[in-house]
């Protein structure tokens, strides 16, 4: 398949600690093309170390392997740490939880979205700052001229997560891996935030991959879904399709979240079989 | 029917910045109250100003017919207990929980704490094994359970729960609802819970007051809110917005 | 001991669900000693300890001569030798026996220390950071009073006023050492004093001094204990300089620091008067200064728990 962006197969990530090494991820397999794949987890399932690893972030000590983790035809992890960090940022961007730990404190936001694009691009000091603007424009801030040349402190969570996503596509990367991108901001952001990111990712034609606890959420903002439980895969399913789940593990994930208007007392918990993690 | 908790106008300011605005409340004994908003609403702030942990600068609060002033006495203390919302920075990190739940025992002078101990356990689905752990020895949800059972052995009738599950996946969150239900129902208590999820409200609660800005927006009972039979444009939009995401 | 009963010992100490208090507290203090041992230098610096605890203990019997009467008539500044393994003094007194003896004032000069000075600066911070307001303030000035003033300048003094002599000394030198300590107490309390769990104890209705006494005290004391092991080296060094201008211990008491002084005088031509109990004192401040990095690492709340 020619669109295919990212393929991922058997990507395993090892942490060494005082009782031995622990596998964080423990063959993970999927591919994506352009489109939004959503990986669901709970804590410690792995989903955001495997975000991490396609990102070339993982921590130093913890070991990657894959029988194939390649971008665009690029094997991720045959290419040097320089070409890597010249595919971050510029042709794959990640955005994290919260924006008030990635964004730099003591720099305008405006400098750090034409730092980032100045960095991977050769641009104008002037071009460099109307493209920032345009860029601000396009995540809906109101007054992108204003904004330019505020301090991270002095915006909302929302504005600053949208500043953040302003500075992860302006240099227009072709796959976008987004952690957990809404947990940390109110609901009613939480969706104005979603549709701007739904909307540059669709004209754009950009892959994503969107990694959340949230099931709900992530079926109804993504194509795809990828469900893991202690490192692994246990369901990939078209998010439209995702009533007919066939794990207990989406089921139950699915079915144990109260719901307005359904009365179910108590509600239902999820039966953790030892066989799902083997 | 007996009135448990009034709330009448009460203010709260930290440093020139009204958290909240004169905001009134009546709980009525073993109900389940909730109070929902977004961050900044003031609905922490209102629970934590019932106990004492925040100052009230105006507004009276009643609890059980008596009238609190400034400070709070041992006597409040066993009729009104809270649980926080980070299971991870509740519990003591240098205390066993045997340790954790002996020191209330201790503090009103209650005699046969092992008894009340190994039952405080149970009814929170811990059992014995877990009895002299520490807290790093234990999950965010056993470590809830830990904190619902400390802030049950004095045996309050009232129980503050501030946004008790929104630490915890989807899963155990699950779990420590159904456990809340079941010892609210066993000892009839009365909840005040705090939660920015509606679903969870809805569930857990039979009226609610939606909060915005440290004020209260409109005061519902649940199936109002479930019929959707709202008055006000914010409640609207919060029940848009917890109904997921749609493509527009 | 098979090495069955090894592991299942350790098993047990490093159990997930302890069945009794005591088990949880060997857990715990197991996996701190786990942490300490790892590190080679912090179990050199506690056998150099253990050594010096030992060679207190046992003074009479390890040294051969007396350390206060000397031979003045045959044993005057002679040189190391198998009778005198360090050499004598100016008195005819064998160095090594005073080394050996002098052992019992440094510990002595070094626990009373720890003991007065460690609780006032727990105590002083503690009550400052968890008080806040007009007790901090005043408790922090005048914890910045003492700060002012350089250690050894404030330890003169306090001796000058109080005359010469080891106890005065070990007076003054803990009157001089424990704002640190404050400082470090209350730096920690205003860390822990806003979180979740001292609020819930608030919320069970114990009082302010049980907050302080038994749910803040204790988070403060690893920290404060690497803090005091790490100084005990300048303790020493403080007590051997006051001893050193004759402030401290009085001849012919075998104080580490005024031997040093004593043999200052024959420093060019017998030099291992002043250079055996120089690296007496030299060895045991090393070994208090390892000892305390290994409990730094060891004890730290910080890296630790999780």
């Amino acid at each position: 398949m020619s669109d295919t962006l990212l393929d991922v197969d058997d990507l395993r990530i090892t942490f060494p600690t005082r009782t031995g090494l622990v596998q964080a991820v423990r063959g993970v397999s999927f591919s994506l093309g352009r489109e939004r794949l959503g990986i669901v987890g709970e804590s410690g399932s792995g989903k955001s170390q495997t975000g991490r690893a396609i990102m070339g972030l993982t921590p130093p000590q913890a070991e990657v392997s894959a029988k194939k983790l390649a971008f665009d035809g690029m094997d991720l992890l045959s290419i040097s740490p320089r070409e890597r960090r010249a595919l971050r940022g510029n042709r794959i961007a990640m955005i994290l939880q919260d924006p008030k730990y990635s964004l730099d404190p003591v720099m305008t936001i405006g400098r750090q979205i034409v730092e980032t694009l100045r960095t991977h691009e050769k641009v104008g000091k002037t071009e460099a700052r109307e493209r920032a603007l345009a860029m601000l424009q396009a995540v809906q801030i109101r007054d992108p001229a204003r904004v330019f040349d505020l301090y991270p402190h002095e915006v909302s969570g929302g504005m600053g997560q949208r500043a953040m996503i302003a500075m992860m596509l302006v240099t227009g990367p072709e796959l976008m891996i987004a952690d957990e991108p809404t947990s940390a901001l109110d609901v009613t952001v939480q969706l104005d935030v979603l549709n701007i990111l739904d909307k540059l990712v669709a004209e754009r034609g950009m892959g994503l991959i969107f990694i959340s606890h949230d099931l709900r959420l992530v079926s109804s903002f993504c194509d795809r879904v990828v469900v893991m439980y202690a490192g692994k895969v246990v369901e990939q399913i078209k998010a439209s399709e995702l009533r007919d789940a066939q794990h207990p593990y989406t089921r139950g994930l699915l079915n144990c979240m109260p719901k307005i208007g359904f009365e179910r007392h108590p509600l239902p918990v999820l039966d953790r079989k030892p066989e799902w993690a083997a | 029917m007996t009135v448990s908790i009034t709330v009448e106008g009460l203010e709260v300011v930290f440093d020139r910045f009204r958290a909240l605005k004169g905001v009134s409340l009546e709980l009525r004994e073993g109900e389940s109250y909730g109070l929902v908003g977004e961050s900044g609403s003031g609905k922490s702030t209102l629970l934590r100003a019932i106990t004492g942990l925040a100052p009230a600068s105006s507004g009276t609060i009643t609890v059980n017919g008596k009238t609190l002033g400034k400070t709070r006495d041992k006597a409040f203390y066993r009729e009104v207990q809270m649980v926080f919302q980070d299971p991870y920075g509740s519990l003591h990190p240098r205390q066993t929980v045997d340790r954790l739940l002996q020191e209330p025992l201790a503090i009103h002078g209650i005699a046969e704490g092992e008894k009340r101990i190994e039952r405080a356990l149970d009814e929170v689905g811990l059992g014995k094994g877990f009895r002299f752990r520490y807290a790093h020895q234990l999950s965010g949800g056993q470590r809830q359970r830990v904190a619902i059972a400390r802030a049950l052995i004095l045996e309050p009738s009232i129980l503050l729960l501030d946004e008790p599950t929104s630490a915890l996946d989807a899963s155990v969150q699950a779990e420590v609802l159904n456990l809340l239900e079941e010892v609210r129902r066993r000892r009839k208590l009365t909840f005040l819970m705090v939660s920015h999820d509606l679903a969870i409200i809805t569930h857990m609660c039979e009226r609610l007051m939606v909060m915005q800005n440290g004020e209260a927006v409109e005061t519902l009972t649940a199936s109002q809110l479930i019929g959707h039979r709202v008055s006000e444009d914010y409640t609207r939009n919060l029940l848009r917005a917890s109904e997921g995401f749609v493509r527009v | 001991m098979s090495v069955a009963t090894i592991q299942s010992r350790r098993a047990w100490l490093l159990s997930d669900r302890p069945a009794s208090r005591l088990q949880a507290r060997l857990g715990r203090a197991y996996v701190a000693w786990r942490r300490f041992s790892a590190n080679r230098l912090a179990l050199i610096g506690l056998l150099i300890i253990i050594a010096l605890l030992v060679v207190a203990a046992l003074a009479d019997v390890l040294a051969p001569y007396s350390p206060t009467i000397g031979d003045l008539k045959n044993a005057r500044l002679l040189a190391p030798s198998a009778a005198h393994w360090f050499g004598t003094d100016d008195l005819g007194r064998d160095i090594y026996s005073r080394i050996v003896y002098g052992s019992r004032w440094t510990l002595y000069v070094v626990i009373l220390v720890a003991i007065i000075a460690a609780p006032i600066g727990l105590l002083v911070g503690t009550i400052a950071g968890y008080a806040g307001g007009w007790t901090d303030t005043i408790l922090m000035r005048i914890t910045d009073i003492f700060l002012a003033f350089p250690k050894l300048v404030l330890a003169l003094a306090f001796v000058a006023a109080l005359g010469p002599g080891i106890e005065n000394a070990v007076l003054a030198i803990a009157v001089t050492s424990w704002p640190p300590y404050a400082r470090i107490a209350r730096a920690e309390t205003l860390t822990v004093r806003n979180s979740d769990y001292i609020k819930a104890v608030q919320l069970m209705g114990a009082s302010p001094f049980r907050i302080v006494l038994r749910h803040i005290m204790p988070l403060c004391i690893s920290s404060l204990i690497i803090r005091v092991t790490l100084d005990m080296a300048g303790i020493i060094l403080t007590a051997a300089g006051l001893g050193f201008l004759g402030l401290g211990a009085q001849p012919p008491l075998p104080e580490w620091g005024a031997m040093i002084a004593s043999g200052r005088r024959f420093i060019l031509d017998q030099w291992w008067v002043a250079a055996a109990p120089g690296a007496a004192i030299l060895i045991v401040s090393l070994g208090f200064n390892l000892l305390g990095d290994g409990l730094r690492d060891a004890l730290d709340p910080r890296s630790g728990d999780q």
